[in-house]
């Protein structure tokens, strides 16, 4: 196979794009893509500054590498959420990546700054452990955000990731999460910009990257998140997929383009009906937040101010 | 040839020569799903394999 650009050997087929790419040319398409996904969405103003969300894995250290390499100033969060010898491996991958890098890498560690880690508010909850994680870091990414006084949050989330949630929520009709569901969501009162500039790629492009531009990240898989309903939507859309390159991005942008319009009104009016957390001050439609109630929940609810570790 | 696959991580030997393609589809695996490297590099789904060669079949799937 040849390079579509160049004529190269190529190193990596995209059937979505009917095309194969030489190493130089798929990096140089990868970083086109997320300038795109930057610019055409206006994710990220001149001069502004830019928390990672980083958890070891491809996408985010991807992320942090391309913005990095775009001349952002950008700088690393990385949430320990106490999963065994996962989380350590992690912290291994974060912390050696984020080495001898501009910018610098804040650590906090859920158990020592929160009370509880993920395996004890999953217990706690009875719920499914992704319940407690995606909550946790919700909440804590912005609140380091906002505290820190960074103008941009952003996250790893690729195209498969958002195409599943997407075929979740259509599943279940959630039409609230419909809405919600963009590559950036605005600041408002209380929440820092949120971003997604890796949405145009997939994930195993991000992988791809990642071997080719030599980062070590993280390959194994969270234990908890083993047979959750996240990884099999991922599957039921890997096999359209594979049946019909382009499925993916033609749901996704379809959405992005003529359905979701359609659900945005209904947001607009959760966003406005916010209150302040009394407890950490966090948007929330009640009295108390999500994460303050879980907190309580697990750990009997004592108030706890953060520490941030900040490394290179 | 010697194929390393991971999560968990193992290594099989499989006889070759055969395609990418075709190792893929041996193993099972939605090449929608995985990377195929070899060395430092990634190959695509035509390039022939032989006896000697080692490759990793990544998966890429993330659950987060």
């Amino acid at each position: 196979m040849r390079c579509r650009r160049c004529r190269a050997r190529a190193v990596i087929d995209l059937r979505r794009h009917n095309a194969g790419f030489c190493r130089e040319c798929f990096l140089r398409y990868f970083q086109g893509q997320v300038e795109r996904a930057i610019s055409h969405d206006h994710m990220i103003g001149h001069g502004e500054r830019v928390l990672v969300a980083v958890s070891g894995g491809k996408d985010s250290l991807a992320l942090w590498d391309v913005l990095t390499r775009l001349g952002y100033e950008v700088d690393g969060l990385y949430l320990g959420l106490g999963i065994g010898d996962y989380s350590d491996g992690a912290a291994r991958s974060v912390r050696e990546f984020a080495r001898g890098r501009p910018g610098r890498l804040i650590e906090v560690d859920l158990s020592a700054e929160y009370g509880f880690d993920v395996p004890a508010g999953a217990a706690a909850t009875r719920r499914a452990p992704c319940g407690t994680c995606g909550l946790s870091k919700r909440h804590i990414f912005n609140d380091v955000a906002r505290r820190e006084g960074y103008d941009v949050l952003a996250t790893g989330h690729n195209l498969d990731d958002e195409a599943a949630v997407l075929f979740g929520n259509v599943l279940r009709w959630e039409t609230s999460y419909l809405g919600r569901q963009a590559p950036i969501l605005a600041a408002t009162d209380g929440f820092v910009r949120k971003v997604k500039p890796l949405f145009r790629v997939t994930e195993r492009e991000s992988a791809a990257y990642c071997v080719l531009v030599g980062i070590d990240y993280q390959v194994e898989e969270c234990p908890m998140a083993e047979g959750n309903r996240h990884l099999g939507y991922k599957e039921i859309l890997d096999e359209l997929e594979r049946r019909s390159p382009g499925t993916k991005t033609a749901f996704l942008f379809g959405f992005l383009e003529r359905g979701r319009p359609r659900f945005v009104t209904e947001v607009d009016a959760e966003r406005a009906a916010l209150g302040s957390c009394s407890e950490c001050g966090a948007p929330t439609p009640g009295e108390t937040c999500a994460f303050c109630r879980l907190r309580h929940r697990v750990t009997g609810g004592s108030q706890t101010s953060v520490q941030l570790r900040v490394g290179s | 040839m010697k194929v390393l696959l991971r999560n968990p991580r193992r290594e099989i030997e499989v006889d070759g020569p055969m395609t990418v393609a075709k190792l893929l589809d041996r193993l099972d695996l939605n090449p929608e799903s995985v990377l195929v490297i070899q060395g430092d590099t990634l190959v695509t789904r035509d390039v022939r394999l032989g006896d000697a060669d080692t490759v990793e079949i990544r998966p890429v799937t993330s659950g987060g």
